[in-house]
């Protein structure tokens, strides 16, 4: 068959292309030195942020996910909606916004000192603590939000006619729910914490605040010293694995769920309570959006003279961010099946960084692997980006294949007749999703890129984060802006371009 | 001639066997209890379950390993006979152009024609969500009149339709087929349609594809499972 073919060929293809780099760098890294203490410094601290950021988005999502559980207020659908925004967030602009509330002459410095009291200062562990917790708290509200709204209606009702107080409710309803969710939700942040790259980057550094990802860039930039860079990937492959295993059976395959919008009807908590969830929500709104606001204040000014250099930049992430959705989702359509999800997640396991640091290794004996920074970038993008695509498109792949199956082979028709006539055009919503979130993952990402680029190379986030380096911060600001507005621009697009006219 | 030589089929708990044979242009009602295989029996002949023992033939060439689309055979479903996505037209053309591609005016043509014999004149252009549940019917039929081949096999595709909706289609199958000389093998859970529709009746049950008898021998005599199934109550003596 045909089709069979074309999906093993696509999976041999990202098997390859993830074994190959880890096989790279296993074969390289082989030669064990002995870990240097800075090494064992990179291993405590990613270990330390990853279970605190896991720790503090899981506590504070517990009342918020309760609040927007049990509250039904004008622009709740929005926020709940919103909190799903992060996912596409390039990293470098989440960054300027928390250093415009956050940084030396931000909104919180500012106040504490015009009260006189001392400044806090974001750079080091609590910084990227507070970076990750910007990430991934919205993640935990989704799960555990989902977690609220599948304990059935009939429950509370029952428990409301029973009169139990605050106290038994929790007991017989929502403790036993967030025992099995929140370990969950810990689990998966803490290994997406683990491989935290480009926030240790901006907001960490320096002897006390290096992850291993991050040591690995600096082994390859400032020492380039590849064996140690490979021993470091190897390292951060086995943290990954033996996290993502635990993370596994944890987590009840919830996954970055869609957040059912929907409002349980209960007939516990006025008074106090009620005060206490419009805080939750407030505080959680505040600090989720007063950066993005900040990006968009701070980021106008600096719009107007964006130098040339940026402009070329944002050509390089355009052209990267669409060629590994093109890639990726070329790689979905053969792989939307059960077999397929699984090769995929090959991506997931590897993180960016190891895969970037394998590549380099495979190419450099025959080219510059510097003058192959973008492709090198937009082909990894797009393996990271795959599980994420094939999770939203394999149930409607399969949904395809159970009702019209029989009716293409019964017409004989051909591979390409079956993609161009009945596929595509049925997963035509999944697609533009999936794409929308691929081309917005790739626009942001400041991962590989940096491991590779020179100058001439560089894409927007890495343009941002060398201004920021330089002290330029309006421009700065001016280009994160930009960057934001490329990323959900083409997210929407995609998405709508999915929606639009869509032929159900 | 459709002949089934020692045709087996076993998955689990259930199994059928088949050895009869059935002629070019007559046609056939397929009945029995539910889950007893008739659904089954049209699938092998289809080529969407391979059997585990025996051959399927079409005039002395054997075709049990050869792919659905390549069978002389045209099936309609109990339902997603039509891609909703996609024109009637479009539909129709698919099963004539099965590569894909722009239709020509050639097939076009008898496209067009085909939707006039089944009376939906001019709806070409409607995707089948436009469609009334009998337009929807006589559209699969339209498209099995345009792969002109000369099985046609349908599985219940009108159980959906009410009484007189559905003798409506049963007329215009028959007369479709006639005028292909095609073999129609029909599964049916009404006793009435096998008498309105078919000259032979292929009676499944107790894991048998029995060989076909007269449509009207059978019910002035039925045997003892065709009687079970009718609910007729077997007088003693």
């Amino acid at each position: 068959m045909a089709r069979s073919a074309v999906a093993v060929i696509a999976g041999l293809l990202v098997a390859g292309l993830t074994l190959g780099p880890v096989a790279a760098v296993i074969w390289r890294g082989a030669a064990w030195s002995a870990l240097a203490s800075g090494d064992w410094l990179a291993i405590r601290f990613t270990l330390v942020q990853a279970v605190m950021s896991a720790f503090l988005s899981v506590l504070c999502a517990v009342p918020v996910a309760r609040a927007l559980a049990r509250r039904r207020f004008a622009g709740r659908g929005l926020l709940v909606a919103l909190l799903g925004a992060p996912f596409i967030l390039p990293v470098i602009v989440a960054v300027l916004g928390l250093l415009a509330v956050f940084g030396q002459s931000g909104l919180v410095n500012t106040g504490l000192r015009s009260l006189g009291l001392p400044s806090v200062t974001i750079y080091g562990l609590h910084g990227v603590v507070i970076a990750h917790v910007f990430f991934n708290l919205p993640l935990a509200v989704r799960m555990i939000l989902q977690g609220w709204l599948a304990i059935p209606a009939e429950r509370f009702r029952l428990a409301a006619s029973l009169g139990l107080p605050a106290g038994q409710m929790f007991r017989v309803l929502e403790g036993p729910m967030l025992l099995r969710i929140a370990p969950g939700a810990f689990a998966v942040i803490f290994v997406i914490c683990l491989s935290s790259f480009a926030i240790a980057l901006t907001l960490g550094g320096g002897p006390r605040a290096t992850t291993v990802e991050l040591a690995i860039y600096q082994a390859m930039r400032f020492d380039f010293d590849l064996a140690r860079a490979s021993m470091l990937a190897v390292i951060q492959l086995g943290l990954a694995l033996v996290a993502g295993v635990f993370a596994l059976r944890v987590s009840s395959g919830a996954g970055f769920g869609a957040g059912r919008d929907r409002v349980v009807m209960r007939w516990d908590g006025g008074g106090a309570a009620r005060v206490g969830d419009a805080l939750c929500i407030g505080l959680v709104a505040a600090f989720l959006l007063t950066p993005l606001v900040m990006v968009v204040l701070r980021g106008f000014p600096g719009l107007a003279n964006l130098g040339p250099s940026v402009w070329q930049a944002a050509g390089h992430s355009l052209l990267v961010a669409l060629g590994s959705t093109v890639l990726c989702l070329l790689w979905a359509l053969p792989l939307a099946t059960r077999s397929g999800e699984l090769v995929g997640l090959a991506g997931i396991a590897v993180s960016p960084l190891v895969l970037g640091t394998g590549l380099f290794l495979i190419l450099r004996p025959f080219v510059n692997p510097l003058d192959y920074a973008l492709v090198v970038t937009g082909v990894v993008n797009a393996l990271v980006s795959l599980p994420f695509a094939l999770r939203i498109m394999r149930p409607e792949a399969e949904a395809v294949r159970a009702d019209y199956a029989r009716l293409g082979a019964a017409l004989g028709l051909s591979g390409w007749a079956w993609l161009r006539w009945v596929l595509v055009p049925r997963l035509r919503r999944p697609l533009g999703f999936a794409g929308g979130l691929t081309a917005a993952l790739s626009m942001g990402d400041l991962g590989v890129i940096a491991l590779f680029a020179d100058p001439d190379h560089a894409t927007l986030p890495l343009m941002v984060y060398g201004l920021m380096g330089a002290y330029r911060m309006e421009a700065a600001s001016g280009a994160a802006l930009l960057l934001l507005a490329l990323s959900l621009g083409l997210f929407w697009l995609f998405d709508r371009g999915g929606r639009v006219d869509a032929e159900t | 001639m459709l002949r089934l030589d020692g045709l087996s089929v076993t998955e689990g708990d259930f199994s059928l066997t088949a050895d009869l044979a059935l002629n070019a242009g007559e046609r056939v009602a397929v009945i029995g209890p539910s889950g007893a295989g008739k659904s089954t029996l049209l699938d092998v002949i289809a080529g969407f379950r391979a059997p585990q023992a025996g051959r399927v033939s079409w005039r002395g060439q054997d075709m049990t390993t050869t792919v659905p689309g390549k069978r002389p055979v045209a099936m309609l479903f109990q339902d997603n006979n039509l891609f909703p996505h996609l024109s009637v037209a479009r539909n129709l053309g698919l099963a004539l152009q099965p590569g894909g591609g722009a239709i020509t005016a050639v097939n076009s043509q008898r496209v067009t024609d085909a939707l006039a014999r089944v009376g939906l004149d001019g709806l070409g252009a409607r995707r089948p969500g436009a469609l009334s549940g009998g337009q929807q019917s006589r559209a699969a039929l339209a498209r099995a009149l345009v792969q002109d081949r000369p099985v046609m096999l349908l599985d219940e595709p009108f159980a959906a339709l009410g009484p007189a909706l559905k003798s409506e289609m049963l007329d215009l199958v028959a007369e479709v087929a006639d005028s292909l000389g095609a073999l129609v093998m029909l599964v049916t859970h009404d006793p009435a349609d096998a008498r309105r529709f078919a000259q032979r009746v292929v009676l499944v049950s107790d894991g048998v594809a029995a060989a076909p008898v007269p449509t009207s021998d059978l019910f002035a005599d039925p045997p003892a499972a065709l009687r079970a199934y009718l609910g007729q109550v077997t007088r003693p003596g």
